[in-house]
């Protein structure tokens, strides 16, 4: 499928431009208090990852892509969040995120992370020559910030939550690096993420009938019974 | 000759337009909120009003007090002649550049804070430490906004960047959208708008910058307040030129000033209906929170600033 150049230019630019989004809804995930709002970035997230995806597969007539967008776009924008919105009013769970260290300092141990992310994918970006150069980095730092958000979180939900922010980040870097992985190794690594988010819904009920909490600080003291 | 005669222009239309876009705001948010607004030439009358009533000068305050507010409408009439508000490549553009600019607000802000503290209440130090807490953080972000800008058009002097930028065309900025998020976020702090100041209240424990103009009467308060009009459209202007760029004619060229003048009033009204939603949408952030506003800003620049490095738009 060709496009005109006219097409490709805009198309390129706006491909950055959903790119810098994905950075920026990592940041904006990093500095949310609130959970429900915290899922519902996540399906922006999976939202401008579905985008971005498409937009890749318009611009390089890579047919595969499409199906990995409408994957994308399937899972990680709609039933994922839904399922997760449900879980939060079944666990009745409320009140705000409990960080470990407080927001202003993760935000800015993001932006270090964002600059070691960049310099560290500006080699491999100088090898690409595909359009989507200079994305990897970008990719990098959306899987970086997603592990601070897990490392400085102490609920459990907040903490998948950062899990599946690494997973479109994944996703992203492998759009971005290699126009994609292979089909059967995308629609793997999908079903793993799901099944992974299954096994951790089920994982809540548990920590909750054992806890009656959902801090994860309850799983470091042993118990002897 | 012509080149002047814009300079003089764009001098006395921020003078005279900035209590008209004020009083433009406050109507639209009256509007929003369900009031009566007061009319928009309100704060034309208001300022008149002051400028005839006495002004008293608090007891124990030095020099100070009383030079302050003339420096203050001193500082913000000399930005209004170096913004690209009406034209670029004005006679005083070259006098500073936007450090330079960043540099007259700061030191409008130093001397009103001073001038806060020199009346010797508590009210006006709580202010003027309350300023310096935002303007702290809000100027790192402003300057990662404004170097975006300059990155991109290799040039700090903002009529270059304007020219550049205009020749741009409609061209899609990654990183041009995070500068312009986070100064939009400066604009608010910076001006006392509302998620970190409320322009209209006189709440002891909320308020800010009437705070520090507490103990102000008269032709000073005039003064004070008249500058502070000017200070928010000077923003705005900053805003337009850098983000919105398209419009803005080239000093001496009177052909294109019709345009120009339209281009700039349609801007101002959408720019003002922007801030009067977002007034009227948001609440005031507790004063604690607002360091967590200016360093989301300073983020917003700072990614702004590494996307132009890292994907070079």
């Amino acid at each position: 499928m060709l496009v005109s150049a006219h097409i490709a230019v805009w198309g390129t630019s706006l491909l950055k431009l959903l790119a810098a989004m994905l950075l920026l809804i990592g940041f904006a995930m990093l500095a949310q208090r609130r959970l429900l709002t915290l899922i519902h970035l996540l399906a922006w997230q999976g939202f401008v990852l579905a985008l971005g995806t498409a937009l890749v597969a318009l611009l390089t007539g890579q047919t595969e892509l499409w199906y990995s967008a409408a994957l994308s776009l399937g899972l990680k924008a709609l039933l994922i969040p839904a399922v997760l919105h449900r879980l939060l009013r079944r666990l009745k769970v409320r009140g705000d995120v409990e960080a470990v260290i407080n927001i202003p300092t993760t935000l800015l141990l993001g932006i270090v992370l964002v600059i070691f992310a960049f310099s560290l994918a500006a080699p491999i970006s100088a090898l690409t020559g595909t359009i989507t150069r200079g994305m990897v980095g970008i990719a990098l730092a959306a899987v970086l910030l997603s592990f601070l958000m897990m490392i400085t979180r102490r609920k459990a939900i907040s903490q998948v939550v950062g899990f599946l922010a690494m997973d479109n980040g994944l996703f992203f870097a492998a759009t971005s690096a290699t126009l994609g992985m292979p089909m059967i190794v995308e629609l793997g690594v999908a079903l793993d993420a799901l099944i992974g988010f299954v096994i951790l819904g089920i994982f809540f009920f548990q920590m909750r009938e054992t806890f009656d909490s959902m801090d994860l600080s309850h799983l470091e003291r042993i118990r002897e019974e | 000759m012509a080149a002047n005669l814009f300079q003089v222009l764009q001098t006395l239309l921020v003078l005279l337009l900035a209590p008209l876009f004020a009083g433009y705001l406050q109507n639209a948010r009256a509007l929003l909120q369900n009031r009566r607004p007061a009319g928009i030439l309100q704060p034309y009358r208001d300022l008149l009003r002051l400028f005839h009533k006495e002004s008293i000068i608090a007891e124990g305050t030095s020099w100070l007090f009383r030079a302050t507010p003339y420096l203050l409408f001193a500082a913000m009439w000399l930005a209004a002649g170096i913004v690209p508000i009406l034209a670029t490549a004005l006679p005083l553009a070259p006098a500073a550049d936007v450090i330079a600019l960043v540099g007259l607000f700061a030191l409008a802000r130093v001397f009103q804070v001073l001038a806060a503290m020199d009346t010797g209440t508590a009210f006006g130090t709580l202010g003027a430490r309350r300023e310096m807490l935002v303007a702290a953080m809000a100027e790192p972000a402003l300057l990662a906004a404004l170097f975006t800008a300059s990155l991109l058009s290799h040039s700090t002097s903002l009529s270059s960047i304007v020219d550049h930028l205009e020749s741009l065309r409609f061209a899609l900025h990654p990183s041009m959208v995070f500068a312009a998020a986070a100064f939009f976020m400066v604009l608010l702090a910076e001006n006392a708008r509302i998620p970190v100041d409320n322009p209209a209240t006189h709440l002891e424990l909320t308020m800010i910058h009437e705070a520090m103009i507490l103990e102000y009467s008269g032709r000073h308060l005039a003064l004070v307040e008249w500058a502070a009009q000017i200070k928010l459209l000077l923003y705005v202007g900053i805003g337009i030129a850098l983000f919105l760029p398209w419009g803005i004619a080239p000093a001496g060229d009177l052909a294109a000033l019709p345009a120009a003048a339209f281009w700039l009033a349609l801007k101002l009204l959408a720019a003002g209906a922007v801030l009067a939603v977002i007034e009227t949408l948001l609440a005031k952030l507790r004063l604690f929170r607002a360091p967590e506003f200016m360093a989301t800003a300073f983020l917003l620049g700072v990614i702004g600033l590494l996307s132009y490095f890292m994907l070079g738009a």
